[in-house]
């Protein structure tokens, strides 16, 4: 993961958030991706999506496995913990950071290699748990660092860069996340932050596993014609069925609520999500339906995107595991250990 | 050895998933609490219903807890293997049989006495239902055993009403069962034999307990609050005592929440994977497996290694290759623990030998594991963790605390001018590390990949290994804070006995029958790797050192010639891998063939 330091200049007519701090405080190093990588894109969502949360940075900690998009964490919240672990591992290490701490705001950045070969089962698992982890899959059909084979997300009839048509069944995360109960499912395009980064803001938000599906293309071996991860194919084929918008607990009486077809989702901490319907069909709480649109959409070759699916009764890992409240890597030693006296009561049982 | 008065070996063989279980526990916790040395090992099958299973207890006053292959005593209740049982018991021994059915002649032998007990017939007359018939005739023959070997009938009805006290309507079954088989016997035959046991008082600073009983107790008391696992044979006991163990101790009396995270992941790699993100992030955390699921986590240990994350791993071994005999004992796992993952590698490991072993390596993997951020392996195997050991009681010392190593506090960030996660900054090859989520000066990016001492992404050839080499060093540093060796020494002895881990019982019992014999060697156990210089020294000083291991390629003797440079022409090797526990006599016999050859 190469990465260049950023020169520190901030201009004083920076915005400032909430917490004092202006974007530049979200930012990491400089990409060492291509040129017009999608993935430079999504990070600068998540750049604005914490910056407008006013989350303190150090809070957070990121998390990623192995590939072009895994290296993303290295380039925004520079003043967070980053774990860049190994292949398609990362639900695993995250798993584990939020039952140390279960208030850690965790985000893990992964790709369609990471997410849907070699590590598929990991993120089917930290699905089911309901791990307190919004986790972007940086979508672009290829393998990237390895120049070009094709992902388990490229869609059957594809062309690669070489010439190869793929003749395999993709296998679509969103689909597959619905189907093993996951609490938030969206799906964004890298090229359109208007719509992004409110679906980034509510995910972190959400109290269990937020999966977000971002069609990213790769300028260099997937984005031309063939491709349906391409820019152009990706902007052709979009259609967004849900326009999602976080309002902050604080900032709620400002909002007024009385146009459209808004529905809103109360979240854990009081903040609420409002979901304005642009298909009418759709109902981003009813799983099923859900399914069946995004599904109905996909088999006419559009990208359906948008908030799909969110519960409001998502009880995290952390609650199922009926842990304390705050962190335990820091719980007092003597709360701990039973300590010689107890032991000797115990050692009764085994004689 | 002569058998008799408290001294001997029982063998029970009955087919598995029939409820034999209780009866053996019930006689072998009898004799503990009639103050007689005992153990005892379960040989168990990979199946829930069917295939044969034995127990075997041994009985001895001297306290040596090896195994022995051939028995004054067989419970004969399975005639699926009635050939091999009769094969198995001792010239002068006894046999008891289920006289419900004929025992063929053909299987009967001139040398031993063949007790038969109609089990099945009264059983049948006494109780109603299938199940309970089954149950009971195991308890009928805890009850002839306890006539014929003499076991304290106070003592049983003691044991029984502990563990039926809720239930009263089995424990009037029991006792009703245990009388059958006691009156049957009384009135049949001349009780007790001449194998029998009388009462003594060497086992009221003992428990009885298995070793993954004890390991889990250790993480207990070490403070570990995150557990993540995968389950299998024969480590998921491991987890178990420690889910049972926190209901117990973790449970906030007032909230009712809980003070751990036990994850089930789906599979090892993720088990590992969990343990290494939750000691990241500052809690103590550990896996227990066996080799398969050491197999699989060889990727993540290597990052574990490289970017210095703590993990305390137990590998409860079992024989393989492959899936192997997943219900027998082995040690084929300690050079695969050594140096487990690709890339340049070396981990610290502990060995216990026991289960009081196991409860205190627990902690202090636990301590080395934080200490070192390093992955911290506990090498135990199906022996240790899953049969009943009699052993001192544990202790507890209230003042121990743990030592979680150079964490960086929030206060302590705010001091610091500057913070580099991999610089050696006191000289010992120990970096400091922080934990997310506490203060923005303690960020810092963990990788597998190339860093240099400042935690940043390198290619550099110079800065690569200047962390490599800085991690040979500290871990090399770790032996002398691992485990020492337990060392004992004869005088005039020019030859030594090495071993590790389980082989322990049956090498001292085997040092001490060569003693009585004129033949003296002194005794080194390792119980913690890497190697110090005592090692090293020790293999030097004797002409020959029989290395004494379970395992089919002398693993121990080969990580002792890599390690300490040692020749291999004075490490003789002694190895047993069927499966079972060792026994002395294995080691008495190879010893001494080696010495006649050498002679």
């Amino acid at each position: 993961m190469s990465y260049i330091v950023k020169p520190k200049v901030h201009h004083p007519s920076l915005q400032k958030n909430a917490i004092g701090r202006t974007r530049r405080d979200y930012e990491g190093a400089i990409s060492t991706l291509c040129a017009g990588c999608g993935h430079d894109s999504i990070t600068a969502a998540l750049v604005q999506a914490f910056w407008e949360l006013d989350i303190e940075p150090y809070k957070v900690a990121k998390f990623s496995g192995i590939g072009c998009s895994s290296k993303t964490p290295a380039y925004f919240l520079k003043e967070a913990h980053g774990f860049n672990s190994v292949h398609g591992r990362m639900p695993a290490v995250a798993t584990g950071a939020g039952a140390a701490n279960r208030d850690l705001i965790m985000v893990g950045v992964s790709g369609d290699g990471d997410s849907l070969s070699i590590g598929l089962g990991q993120l089917c698992h930290a699905v089911r748990r309901n791990v307190n982890l919004t986790y972007v899959l940086e979508n672009n059909g290829v393998y990237g660092l390895t120049k070009g084979q094709f992902s388990a997300s490229a869609d059957p009839g594809s062309m690669s860069k070489k010439g190869d048509v793929n003749t395999m069944a993709a296998i679509d995360g969103v689909l597959m996340a619905l189907t093993l109960g996951a609490t938030f499912v969206a799906r964004s395009f890298s090229g359109d932050k208007a719509q992004l980064v409110p679906i980034l803001k509510a995910a972190i938000r959400h109290r269990g596993f937020a999966f977000i599906d971002v069609i990213s293309p790769c300028v260099t071996f997937n984005d031309h014609e063939g491709s349906t991860k391409s820019y152009a194919y990706t902007r052709e084929h979009q259609l967004e069925v849900v326009q999602a918008d976080l309002v902050l607990p604080q900032a709620e009486i400002a909002i007024d609520y009385s146009h459209g077809e808004a529905m809103r989702v109360q979240m854990h901490d009081g903040s609420v999500v409002t979901l304005r319907k642009v298909d009418e069909n759709y109902d981003p709480t009813d799983r099923d339906r859900s399914y069946e649109v995004i599904r109905k959409h996909l088999l006419a070759g559009e990208v359906a995107t948008g908030l799909l699916y969110i519960s409001p009764e998502s009880v995290d890992m952390m609650e199922q595991n009926e842990a304390v409240d705050g962190p335990l890597f820091n719980l007092p030693f003597e709360s701990l250990c039973p300590g010689a006296a107890e032991l000797e009561k115990l050692q009764t049982r085994f004689r | 050895m002569t058998s008799g008065v408290n001294e001997f070996a029982i063998k029970i063989a009955t087919a598995n998933g029939t409820g034999s279980g209780s009866a053996n526990s019930l006689i072998m916790q009898a004799i503990f609490r009639m103050g007689i040395p005992v153990t005892g090992k379960n040989l168990f099958p990979s199946n829930i219903q069917g295939l044969p299973t034995w127990y075997e207890i041994r009985v001895n006053k001297d306290g040596y807890t090896g195994r022995t292959p051939t028995f004054d005593f067989m419970v004969a209740l399975n005639n699926a293997t009635y050939a091999k049982d009769v094969a198995e018991v001792k010239s002068g021994g006894y046999l008891l049989y289920d006289s419900t059915w004929p025992f063929s002649e053909e299987l009967r032998r001139p040398d031993v006495t063949y007790i038969g007990v109609p089990l099945a017939e009264m059983c049948n007359l006494s109780f109603k239902g299938v199940r309970e018939r089954i149950l009971m005739k195991n308890i009928a023959y805890a009850g002839a055993l306890a006539a014929l070997l003499n076991i304290d009938p106070d003592i049983i009805v003691e044991l029984t009403q502990e563990k039926y006290s809720k239930k009263q309507s089995l424990l009037e079954s029991n006792r009703r069962a245990i009388a059958l088989g006691f009156d049957y016997v009384k009135a049949h035959f001349d009780c007790p034999l001449p194998v029998r046991l009388e009462k003594m008082d060497a086992t009221k600073d003992s428990i009885l307990i298995d070793g993954n009983t004890a390991a889990s107790l250790g993480c207990v008391f070490a403070g570990a609050t995150v557990g993540a696992w995968y389950p299998i044979t024969p480590s998921t006991s491991l987890m178990e005592g420690f889910t049972n163990f926190c209901r117990r101790y973790r449970v906030d009396t007032v909230t009712k929440r809980r003070k751990y995270a036990i994850l089930q992941a789906e599979d090892e790699l993720s088990a590992i994977g969990m343990v290494i993100g939750a000691s990241w992030a500052g809690a103590r955390a550990f896996t227990p497996t066996s080799g398969p699921g050491i197999s699989l986590m060889s990727e993540f240990i290597g990052l574990a290694y490289y970017a210095e994350v703590p993990a305390v791993i137990f590998d409860v071994q079992r024989t393989g290759p492959s899936t192997g005999m997943p219900t027998r004992t082995q040690q084929g796992d300690i050079m695969m623990c050594a140096y487990a993952s690709h890339g340049d590698t070396k981990h610290i490991c502990l060995y216990p030998a026991d289960p009081h072993e196991a409860f205190e390596m627990a902690v202090k993997a636990f301590d080395l594991a934080e200490r070192y951020q390093t992955p911290v392996f506990v090498l135990s195997d199906l022996d240790i963790g899953m049969n009943d050991w009699m052993i001192p009681k544990l202790k507890w010392d209230d003042s121990y605390r743990p030592d979680r190593g150079k964490v960086l506090s929030s206060e302590e960030l705010d001091a610091a001018t500057s913070f580099f996660r991999y610089l050696d900054v006191d000289g010992d090859g120990v970096p400091y590390r922080t934990v997310p989520g506490v203060n923005p000066k303690g960020a810092y990016f963990t990788r597998g990949s190339g860093h240099n001492q400042y935690g940043a992404y390198t290619e550099d050839s110079d800065e690569y290994q200047e962390v490599l080499d800085r991690i040979a060093a500290k871990v090399k540093g770790s032996a002398k804070s691992v485990t020492p060796p337990a060392f004992k020494r004869k005088i005039g002895a020019k030859t030594g006995i090495v071993t590790v881990g389980g082989c322990h019982g049956a090498c001292v019992e085997a040092l001490d029958r060569m003693a009585a014999e004129g033949i003296v060697h002194d005794y080194m156990r390792i119980r913690g790797f890497p190697f110090d210089d005592d090692v090293r020294e020790f293999l030097e000083m004797h002409e020959t050192n029989y290395v004494v291991e379970q395992n089919r390629d002398g693993q121990l003797r080969s990580l002792l010639m890599l390690e300490t440079g040692v020749s291999g022409h004075k490490l003789e090797s002694i190895r047993y891998y069927s499966g079972l526990p060792l026994s002395a006599q294995v080691v008495i016999s190879a010893v001494k063939e080696k010495q006649r050859r050498a002679a």
